[in-house]
């Protein structure tokens, strides 16, 4: 049997020998950006200033304990991928962003040897220009309230020593031995623990229904198919804490009596798969997993399976067929899996996100959870803040946030077309995705939990949060979203399969000016009709995006189907014809040619053409002699 | 089918992934995944020799490799160049990115793959790397906050390399 303290103890000791640390972020965007060149580019750096560095920390036997000057890790996705490759100096609390292999020598001379910093590199405010020494001070980190991500970038996920260090795996340990199932599944209704994938049910109610099956055979599953355009927590926990999720699943089958458990992480994320599969093999060695846990009579196996593409393997019956080597089509609920899930067997299907709360619940106690976020979604939440905002990232705050406090502190502000800063810029957040649907203005100071959102047609989803500024077409984000369910649609329910495909069109009709006013209450009639009568969550939730700019941007949906004009002019086919005045001479010969009179204008002073007029007969263009015209 | 006769047709390989999966139904996908790693796709007589294998019947198995969009049925291009169109690298302008890939390799979102074969050019919903959208990855290398110069750049810079190297 594992022995958790003696383990943590050990680390803590090898760790202090360590007089500074530095951590290189080895998340997929960071790499992307050259970061593990810049790993390698700092380890020789260090050796060559003759100081003595390690890049893996051998803690478990005392007599190899040693002192280092420098331990390197290179850890999970820290969040701030925008000024990515991130590299944070330990002690000094120093991150230094947009690192470049070059900079590797000047890092070392400076930060490590010294402890002096490097101004260049350090983050500046983009719009005051001052610079933050690191997280401690950085508003992007200062005004989250980083829980399940809290180690995320922090530690070495590879390092499984790291992690128990950290407090993990103790709940897990006291889930198998101080806890019956039953203790567990109240213990987590209690929380008001909710599934951070989407759906918002309460985790310890889904336990309770599959504890209570009476059945030899049960699975926990973990639900990594992320396949929301915009989200990216799963991929990151995945890459940056994998131990957070094993432990999570175990504690989920304690509480329901699993003694198997599957992985389905989507095969676009080749790091968060290798890492999940590494981090299992650890678990086994260690005799935290296997057939005895924690040296108890109770077994528990995890296996991995890679998703081949389906967004509608989110869905969990459409999951459970996957895994199961089937096409990935859902099924009518009920049977719920809880009674009759994976190989006929009862199963519990979490996120990524939940499961990594899971074991912190236990940890905080019930109550210290609940003091977090609003009194009926408790905790914290994980978005992923991207678009249109100066700060691109994963960030984790409290329910009950307010957008303003996300967009314009956190994210730091909107980018104007010019790519300025410039908050009048903005115009709504799309949240959750090709699910979700699109707040504006007036949602702004609107708390975010499950209900709020729910109440006003959109849904916490997954946590993509996509920004928009004034130069983005709401209708033209519409069809993308449907393009994108309808591609996805699995085709089992008709609703979904051909109301998508109508709803599509529409929309498409719109963004190509051949549709008319009748149009758009044909779409919200589609909407309503395909929101109710589909099968699964996929079909259920894809009107979500076209219903919502319905609502708080009709003016612009008639716009392109009364004056056949896109007012961001997005939509090609509806961008106005215009006259250059720099170019116009006055001629007054388009005016004459205009069949609707749509130009106006005084002999030898530039024309106007009034667009809400025009219909784009393409007359004047043809008369201009002066190309003035386009 | 025996083994000696599948070995003798080179199908080695594939018999290797269907052991190393205890030729199980439950493990199609996986077999998949492994015969599209081996081949660079799936080819019309290895799915009837897996189904023949697994004892299902080859539409069962051409059910499942069509329903995933990972699977292809077509051989792809020596290099593979996927854009992100997720949301994050649409509204930052991944459009133009497309359109601009797509008119230098002639291609359309009908034909994928260029006739000599050396490029394939697919979008994919997301990568989960939305920080530095838009994406580009050309043959496994992400490129970050790409424009459509940089993308243009980069297709010719192997389209020269291959020249190079014929």
């Amino acid at each position: 049997m594992p022995k958790l303290e003696e383990l943590r103890d050990a680390y803590n000791e090898a760790r202090a020998l360590c007089d500074k640390r530095i951590i290189v972020c080895a998340g997929t965007g960071c790499i992307a950006n050259g970061s593990m060149k810049v790993f390698e580019a700092l380890k020789n750096a260090i050796a060559l200033s003759g100081l003595e560095v390690t890049v893996s920390l051998k803690s478990h036997d005392p007599k190899e304990h040693k002192h280092h000057d420098v331990y390197m890790i290179g850890s999970g996705c820290q969040g701030f991928c925008q000024v990515g490759p991130l590299v944070t100096i330990e002690p000094a609390g120093i991150m230094y962003g947009h690192v470049k292999p070059t900079d590797a020598e000047e890092i070392v001379a400076q930060s490590i040897v010294k402890d002096e910093v490097i101004e260049r590199l350090l983050y500046h405010d983009p719009v005051s220009g001052t610079a933050y020494k690191g997280p401690g001070e950085i508003p992007f980190y200062v005004r989250q309230q980083r829980t399940g991500l809290k180690d995320c970038g922090r530690i070495d996920p590879s390092n499984i020593s790291e992690y128990i260090a950290h407090g993990g795996y103790f709940s897990a340990r006291d889930a198998f031995m101080k806890y019956d199932a039953e203790a567990l599944c109240n213990l987590y209704k209690e929380s008001g623990l909710r599934g951070r994938g989407g759906g918002g049910f309460l985790t310890g109610l889904k336990w309770d229904f599959a504890r209570k099956e009476n059945n030899e055979k049960k699975y926990v599953v973990c639900n990594g198919d992320e396949g929301d355009p915009g989200a990216f927590m799963d991929r990151s926990i995945l890459e940056g804490n994998p131990h957070s999720v094993i432990e999570g699943m175990m504690i989920a089958a304690k509480a329901i009596g699993a003694n198997e458990g599957y992985v389905y992480v989507r095969m676009e994320y080749p790091l968060a798969c290798s890492r999940i599969r590494e981090a299992i093999a650890t678990a086994e060695e260690y005799g935290i997993l296997g057939d005895h846990v924690f040296g108890s009579k109770e077994s528990f196996h995890i296996n991995v399976m890679e998703g081949a593409g389906a967004f509608v393997c989110g869905e969990e019956t459409a999951l459970i067929a996957s895994i199961e080597g089937k096409r990935g089509m859902p099924s009518p609920k009920p049977p719920f899996p809880a009674q009759k899930g994976l190989f006929g067997k009862p199963t519990v299907i979490n996120n990524v996100e939940t499961l990594a709360l899971v074991p912190i619940v236990m940890q905080k106690g019930v109550e210290d959870f609940r003091k977090v976020g609003s009194a009926k979604s408790p905790g914290t939440k994980t978005f992923a803040l991207t678009g249109h905002v100066a700060n691109t990232g994963l960030i984790e705050v409290p329910f009950g946030t307010t957008i303003r406090e996300i967009v314009f502190e956190i994210g730091g502000g909107v980018f104007d077309k010019d790519g300025k800063i410039n908050n009048d810029a903005f115009k709504a957040v799309q949240i959750g995705g090709p699910s979700g649907g699109c707040l504006t203005r007036e949602h702004l100071d609107l708390p975010l939990d499950f209900d709020s959102l729910g109440s006003i047609g959109a849904m916490v989803g997954s946590g993509g949060m996509v920004v928009m500024n004034d130069s983005t077409c709401m209708v033209e984000t519409a069809r993308y979203f449907m393009t994108f369910t309808q591609h996805e649609s699995c085709g089992k329910c008709v609703p979904c399969r051909e109301g998508t495909r109508q709803m599509l069109e529409i929309l498409e009709d719109i963004t190509k000016g051949e549709a008319d006013e009748e149009s758009l209450e044909l779409l919200q009639e589609a909407g309503e009709a395909v929101k109710i009568t589909s099968l699964c969550g996929l079909g259920k939730s894809a009107p979500n995006p076209v219903l919502s700019t319905l609502r708080y941007f009709r003016d612009e949906y008639e716009a392109h189907v009364k004056a056949k004009y896109c007012p961001t002019k997005t939509c090609k086919a509806l961008s106005p014809i215009s006259i250059d005045p720099t170019l116009c001479r006055g001629c007054t010969l388009c005016k004459r040619v205009c069949p609707v009179g749509a130009i106006s204008g005084e002999v030898k002073k530039p024309h106007v053409i009034d667009p809400m007029v025009c219909i784009k007969c393409g007359a004047c263009i043809a008369t201009c002699k002066f190309k003035a015209i386009s | 089918m025996s083994a000696e006769y599948a070995a003798a047709h080179s199908f080695n390989k594939v018999i290797d992934i269907l052991d190393r999966f205890d030729r199980s139904e439950a493990k199609i996908i996986p077999i998949l995944q492994a015969v599209q790693e081996e081949y660079r796709y799936l080819p019309q007589e290895v799915l009837t020799f897996i189904a023949t294998s697994l004892r299902i019947s080859p539409a069962r198995l051409f059910g499942v490799a069509t329903f995933y969009s990972h699977f292809s049925l077509e051989p792809k291009g020596k290099h593979i160049i996927k854009m992100c169109d997720g949301t994050a690298c649409h509204v930052r302008g991944s459009s133009a990115v497309i359109d601009a890939i797509r008119n230098k390799l002639n291609l359309s979102d009908k034909k994928i793959t260029t006739d000599d074969m050396m490029f394939t050019f697919e979008t994919v919903s997301c990568l989960g790397a939305c920080g530095l959208a838009p994406v580009l990855v050309v043959d496994d290398e992400v490129h970050g906050q790409i424009t459509a110069e940089q993308a243009l750049e980069l297709i010719s810079n192997i389209e020269e390399k291959e020249k190079e190297n014929a």
